[in-house]
């Protein structure tokens, strides 16, 4: 299935679920709330006209400062824009980081800039089609079911989502630091952590430092 | 999680251990182990010597792949990426920047998809060699680690004729790659594989039908292919238990869909196929090589020689800060010998047509303003290509498995988002499975045959 | 008497740094890329072995110098620590590649900026990786070090690195 295709199943499959999607440079991207989340993995993986048998990547990305870094350099503004080549075909435009409703939203506000959003790479080894899934998540309430029960891989990567950026998954087993030590504060890969912030488990004098 | 244990004990031993009533001991390996190249800590418990139950902890090089790579700009991540899987840099550089090049929408020519695979595969076959060296010296073959290392010092020896360097090359650049390839690249790419086709022959002959290696091999850390499809494992691991996906048969890229080669499948998913699986592989590499040689369209170097006469390059900065443009109007600059095969007339066939994202040519970058600024706008802090907001994964073969590269931009000149998928992050996920059931001493070949890289576990 | 007596111990002191040189047993702590080179220089294309450095040993109490080899993370940084503390004096360290010099351009959160911050070091072979020929001077420039600290008669311990001076454009710790 081509990725116009697979969306369009998808949309006609799940309408209540589906709340966007796209085929930027043909990557299949549909965008789904977290409640709809598992019921659809499900589908994914055992439907046969989605097949999905493959967690390619599970990863999130933290979307708090999209277009708003601050600019690193004197005259930084005139660095090279480039246009896509006209080779490509281009009709399938980004529609800009996923949103996600608010509280306000039942009251007709338009859902507001989701801060994470968990990103989930299918690949299905049958058909040959891949399917990105995303699912906006707000700041405060950073929750999302975890996949383990369907892939076994996602267990290691539910956890690196949660090391790096403090998304939590509901249902995992064994939800703990993977790349960095048990004393560590934070999560790395979250835009408001300094990249050289340290947290050195011994100090320059070779003893223990304090974590308190 | 409680794991079942096979029960292949006879029940009157059964009886006898309820008798003594034996205890697990718990045993810590790692993260400083001489049996585990690289750094993992496995603590694995044990009911004499059986394998219980492990747990894998990862994490020790850790080192910010993915954070660093949003501080530098889009070139600046190539470095970074040569030192995810420091055995197959090259597969890394060339996932990342296809990466880059789709969500740029821009296309690079013919011959420089060709010379990516062949520095691809050139890698392929040094991660290979290195994974069935070290895991082969593990179970005490040490001859063989010491052929092996011979082969890929032939190797690396080509690859640094490519590329300037041995390891951590840096050889692709978004749009292209850094220089075309060395005159007499074919001829020393066949005596180069002549040594490894040697160091083959030699090292199958040692291991292949060695009691003790396949006695250690056979049967040892089995992973069904189900159980391989659901814990996301790619590559050699994968097809040794029979599944055939490769990314490269199954969404080609580059050049391979016009280049013929052999998927080598296995049928047990024990060590002894994977290692039958990278022997195979390592064969088939060979093959693409020569065959991408055989076909690439020829680069600019044959089809118009260089006419001008060649000038050191800060001997034309002299002339002409002094104004003698007489004495460099039809020279051409000779640069530093690392930067050599990526003069102008190359650059027609190994950069792309969006002259705004590629470096310009060293001669234009020394010779006249406007390729000085472009190098400036390209390589200053704070400058460089600027691509359209959006998020693109790519997925090359790496050596390990399906390495893919997902990238998020803002419009900006860094990265927003760089994630990389590695390959064997989901095989070692897979190790608690893999080793369950097994002997203490089965721990050492099934964790050579899952060649893991820290940089590429940990980032 | 007592000058002759003087005389055996610095020719016999010399004999034993004659030795040791050439016998040294390297505990390899290898962690990153630089562990492709240290394979490379260990192999028999550069053959450290003709240096007497041929036999790693992979245990500290065994070893009388420790290669540290690739990045050492914050996570690693213990464990590497203790090791150098369980081997057996006299013990050199060589750093090696430039993530163990200085930190490299790994300059963030989760790696070490040197190991020389939490261990002395006798070596540094900076490089990213070192290639062979360069590890190789490294070992002959540490032979000759522990030549000369037997004659001398002292083993002096290794200089701590200078505390860097923050200037404020510096990543403040």
């Amino acid at each position: 299935m081509d990725a116009a295709a697979l969306i369009q199943a998808l949309t006609e499959r799940f309408p209540d679920a589906v709340r966007s999607s796209h085929a930027y440079r043909g990557d299949a991207t549909i965008v789904v709330s977290r409640e709809a989340l598992l019921d659809l993995a499900r589908a994914l993986k055992g439907d046969a006209a989605f097949q999905m048998n493959f967690l390619m990547d599970l990863t999130a990305v933290d979307f708090s400062t999209f277009g708003k870094k601050p600019s690193s350099a004197f005259f930084a503004s005139s660095g090279v824009a480039v246009r896509p080549s006209a080779e490509l075909p281009d009709e399938h435009p980004w529609p800009g980081p996923p949103r996600v409703p608010n509280a306000a939203a039942a009251l007709g506000a338009p859902p507001g800039p989701a801060r994470f959003v968990v990103v989930y790479h299918f690949f299905s080894l049958p058909l040959k089609h891949r399917l990105r899934v995303e699912v906006p998540l707000e700041e405060n309430d950073a929750e999302v079911d975890s996949v383990t029960s369907l892939w076994a891989g996602a267990d290691w990567l539910e956890r690196e989502v949660w090391d790096m950026f403090g998304i939590r998954f509901r249902g995992h087993a064994n939800l703990k630091r993977i790349l960095t030590y048990e004393q560590f504060v934070g999560h790395p890969l979250r835009k408001d952590y300094p990249v050289n912030k340290r947290q050195p488990l011994i100090g320059p004098d070779g003893h223990a430092s304090d974590h308190s | 999680m409680p794991r079942t244990i096979p029960d292949n004990s006879v029940p009157a031993a059964a009886a006898a251990s309820d008798a003594l009533e034996t205890r697990d001991m718990l045993l810590n390996v790692g993260p400083a182990h001489p049996a585990m190249h690289g750094i993992i800590r496995i603590v694995a418990r044990l009911d004499g010597e059986q394998i219980v139950d492990a747990d894998v902890d990862i994490g020790y090089l850790h080192r910010g792949f993915e954070k660093m790579s949003e501080t530098v700009d889009y070139n600046g991540v190539i470095p970074y990426t040569d030192r995810l899987n420091y055995v197959s840099p090259l597969i890394n550089n060339v996932g990342y920047c296809m990466a880059v090049e789709k969500l740029l929408g821009i296309s690079v020519p013919e011959r420089c998809h060709y010379i990516r695979v062949i520095v691809s595969e050139i890698s392929r076959l040094t991660d290979h060699l290195t994974c069935v060296g070290a895991s082969a010296m593990e179970l005490g073959a040490f001859t063989v680690f010491l052929y092996m290392i011979k082969a890929r010092e032939y190797l690396w020896e080509l690859v640094e004729s490519v590329t300037g360097a041995r390891l951590t090359v840096s050889y692709c650049r978004v749009g292209g790659v850094k220089a075309d390839l060395p005159e007499g690249f074919a001829e020393q790419c066949a005596k180069a594989f002549e040594e490894t086709r040697r160091v083959l022959a030699e090292s199958d002959a040692l291991l292949t039908r060695n009691r003790i290696f396949v006695d250690r091999m056979s049967g040892t850390g089995k992973i069904s292919a189900e159980d391989a499809v659901s814990y996301g494992i790619t590559g050699p691991f994968l097809r040794a238990s029979g599944v055939p996906y490769d990314v490269r048969k199954d969404c080609p890229y580059a050049s391979y869909d016009r280049l013929e080669f052999d998927v080598p499948v296995g049928t047990r998913g024990d060590n002894f196929d994977r290692y039958l699986v990278r022997m195979e592989e390592m064969q088939q590499s060979m093959r693409i090589v020569e065959q991408a040689l055989r076909d690439m369209p020829p680069g600019p170097f044959q089809a118009s020689p260089q006419t001008g006469r060649s000038l050191p390059a800060s001997e034309m900065v002299d002339q002409g800060k002094v104004g003698n443009i007489p004495a460099i109007r039809d020279a051409c600059a000779v640069t530093d010998p690392t930067l050599d095969g990526s003069a102008k007339p190359l650059h027609v066939s190994i950069a792309t047509a969006e002259k705004r994202v590629f470096l310009p040519p060293k001669e234009d970058t020394y010779g006249n303003i406007e390729g000085l600024m472009q190098h400036f706008k390209l390589v200053m802090y704070g400058h460089g290509a600027r691509p359209p907001k959006g998020e693109v994964y790519f997925a090359v073969e790496g050596a390990n498995g399906e390495l893919g590269f997902y990238v998020v931009s803002d419009g900006g000149n860094t990265p927003y988002r760089v994630r990389v998928r590695p390959p064997c992050f989901a095989i070692m996920s897979a190790l608690p499975k893999l080793v369950v059931g097994d002997m203490m001493a089965d721990l050492t070949p099934t964790f050579g045959s899952i060649n893991m890289i820290g940089g590429e576990l940990d980032r | 008497m007592s000058g002759d007596a003087g005389f055996v111990t610095s020719r016999l002191d010399e004999a034993v740094g004659w030795a040791r040189k050439y016998s040294i047993f390297q505990y390899p702590f290898v962690t990153a890329c630089c562990g492709m080179e240290y394979m490379a220089t260990a192999c028999s294309h550069y053959d450290i072995d003709r240096f007497g450095a041929g036999l790693p040993r992979f245990s500290p109490r065994q070893a009388d110098v420790l290669f540290v080899v690739g990045t050492i993370s914050q996570k690693m940084a213990p464990v590497l620590k203790r090791i150098y503390d369980q081997m057996a004096e006299p013990k050199w360290v060589v750093s090696f590649g430039v993530c163990t010099c200085t930190g490299g351009f790994y300059d963030n959160y989760a790696t070490l900026m040197g190991i020389d911050t939490i261990i002395p070091v006798d070596i540094y072979i900076p490089g990213c990786p070192p290639r062979p020929e360069y590890v190789l001077d490294g070992l002959l420039k540490l032979q000759a070090k522990i030549q000369a600290q037997h004659e001398s008669g002292t083993r002096p311990a290794p200089e701590p690195r200078p505390e860097l001076e923050l200037e404020p454009w510096m990543p403040q710790r």
